[in-house]
């Protein structure tokens, strides 16, 4: 009965573990978020602040907090836990820790819609978002088309999606080389992507969009555990694997689309956010709403730093978390104890 | 009473036929090894048994029956199975990685409960690694590793155990604690095993029933002194060698003639 108790132990520290790492970056997004709510051009008190969080008070704070700062923040989380989740997805359904879709290039593909609809047919708003959503989803299709073979094979998709990333991004830079000069500004942030003009009707589609989508994430999670085994242990326990993985993976894609479609493939969250969260939770799981939530922290702290010039640089989110996340995860690699595989 | 059966079983790789109409019955309660050359298709019997590989033709049938009419979470409480040569994911814990053969037992929704916990404890204990419970699998020694598979599997609690290849990358005396770990399992508790093996004495010594393959077909079944002669031998490996009394069991003992070094 002692190592019963044990294991049980054993496991409750896990799940300490991983709620610990969950609500320390729910704080790390409340303290980021208070800030940035008091911070700008023009100056609040938290008592303006929260005022004009519930639409009190000054009819100036009130548009400040309610139409300019709020919306920037809650863009910034929803998109950061979009591509949280969907990075961590990816990597534990295809078994790869490169897995993201930056690198598969379903961000590209996103890219490669707007850019078209922006300079060949003029779109702006919400039809040329429906055209980035386009582009991730027909990259996603055709990878699973050229990677399908009787069963997919989780290698073969990765280097399939890699090939349609530098195809995306020729065929990007292509297009931005053609442009006129005042045209390539707005192209540019399909390229680095940024929050700050997400609000209103589309930040409430995006946000109920995501959560719907995360709901149905929690609904499949359970299949990760065995799934990770590989393919003939997931099946000797039950698994359903083509379903499962064709499940998760059209889950991720469309995560991967909505964020990019609102907001541009911002660099690295999907790739690094899911690294760090594992690192944190440490207990060899996908680390699903660690990821979430580190997604979200750090596209949130990542926008206040380039919005506010923290770090000497004003940029948009997409060009700070690549500045910070690059080295972050260099870090946390080269820390990382050596272990025998 | 539970019987896994083949029935004029069908298996292959892409239109390349690997066995043709096999019929098969694992005895029940009983401990069954599967040899034969390699690429006889001993491996794809075993996944075909287990509903990991889709048959060509013919069935699988759990008491009368057909696997792929059962929901797959209900097969999985029932039937057991290791693959060859299992790779933990990065950083996965033993205690945790055993756990996951919990997952055919819980629902949808399901968290583990006390009763999981008391199952997975029984399965590392009897496989003798609940000391490394905490211990990340990558760090393990094959041996270790392989009985914390094991032990994955039995926490699957499953009436039918089957292993592909499970005494590979072990040395001699690790090969033995394996098979005596799986002799317990099935003296103790009544499990029905089925393994694939390349090592024929120890398969002629640890299996009740002995199970000869050759070119996807079965060449003899049946008790391993009954079964294990040096024409069988020569059959299905295409090799000479004598057949003598094993000094420890009385089981035979198949000593290979090559083309040199004879007396």
């Amino acid at each position: 009965m002692t190592t019963h108790t044990a294991i049980a132990e054993l496991r409750a520290v896990r799940r300490r573990r991983q709620v610990l790492v969950v609500a320390g970056m729910v704080l790390v997004v409340l303290v980021a978020g208070t800030g940035a709510l008091l911070v700008g051009a023009a100056g609040l008190t938290p008592g303006q602040a929260i005022a004009g969080v519930l639409g009190l008070g000054d009819k100036g704070d009130v548009f400040i907090i309610q139409k300019l700062r709020l919306p920037r923040i809650e863009a910034a989380v929803v998109i950061g836990a979009a591509f949280g989740m969907a990075g961590a997805l990816f990597q534990s359904t295809l078994r790869n820790p490169l897995a993201s879709p930056d690198i598969l290039g379903i961000s590209g593909g996103a890219s490669l819609g707007a850019v078209t609809g922006l300079l060949a047919l003029g779109l702006s708003g919400v039809a040329l978002s429906g055209l980035a959503f386009a582009g991730a989803g027909a990259v996603a299709l055709a990878i699973w088309l050229l990677a399908w073979r009787k069963g997919l094979h989780s290698i073969r998709f990765v280097l399939v999606g890699v090939g349609f990333a530098y195809l995306c991004a020729s065929l990007v830079a292509w297009a931005m080389a053609r442009a006129e000069e005042n045209e390539a500004a707005g192209v540019l942030i399909w390229t680095v992507g940024s929050v700050s003009d997400i609000r209103g009707d589309q930040l409430a589609l995006v946000a109920s969009g995501t959560l719907v989508l995360l709901v149905a994430v929690a609904l499949v999670a359970r299949t990760q555990g065995p799934l990770a085994l590989g393919d003939d242990n997931a099946r000797a326990l039950g698994v359903h694997v083509d379903l499962a993985r064709i499940g998760a993976l059209l889950l991720a894609v469309a995560l991967v689309a909505l964020a990019t479609s609102a907001a541009g493939p911002i660099a690295f969250v999907a790739l690094v956010a899911p690294a760090i969260a594992r690192r944190l939770v440490n207990d060899g799981g996908a680390a699903l709403a660690a990821s979430t939530a580190t997604g979200a922290a750090m596209t949130l702290v990542a926008d206040v730093v380039g919005q506010h010039a923290l770090l000497g640089i004003a940029a948009p989110v997409g060009i700070v978390t690549g500045l910070v996340g690059a080295p972050y995860l260099l870090w946390l690699l080269a820390t990382t104890e050596k272990r025998s595989r | 009473m539970t019987n896994l059966r083949a029935e004029s079983v069908s298996l292959g790789y892409d239109g390349l036929r690997v066995i043709e109409g096999l019929d098969l019955t694992l005895p029940d309660g009983k401990i069954t090894a599967v040899v034969g050359p390699n690429a006889c298709g001993k491996s794809t019997l075993l996944r075909g048994l287990a509903r990991l590989h889709p048959l060509d033709g013919g069935k699988v049938t759990l008491d009368g029956t057909d696997i792929t009419a059962m929901p797959r979470k209900e097969l999985a409480r029932r039937v057991g199975m290791l693959p060859q040569s299992s790779v933990a994911p990065d950083g996965v814990r033993v205690a945790e990685l055993v756990a996951r053969g919990r997952y055919p037992h819980q629902g949808w929704f399901g968290r583990h409960s006390s009763d999981d916990d008391a199952v997975v404890t029984a399965a590392l204990e009897s496989t003798g690694v609940a000391d490394l419970a905490d211990r990340p699998v990558a760090e393990l020694s094959g041996g270790q590793r392989q009985r914390v598979w094991i032990a994955m599997v039995l926490a699957q609690q499953t009436d039918i155990v089957l292993l592909d290849e499970p005494t590979t990358f072990l040395d001699v005396r690790h090969q033995l604690d394996l098979l005596d770990l799986l002799t317990e399992l099935n003296r103790n508790q009544g499990t029905t095993v089925a393994m694939v093996l390349h090592e024929l004495n120890l398969a002629a010594r640890y299996a009740d029933h002995l199970v000869v393959m050759s070119a996807g077909r079965i060449v003899a079944e049946g008790a391993p002194s009954a079964v294990l002669t040096r024409e069988v031998v020569g059959e299905a490996f295409g090799l000479t060698a004598q057949v003598v009394p094993d000094p420890v069991t009385g089981t035979p003992l198949v000593v290979p003639v090559g083309r040199y070094h004879s007396k």
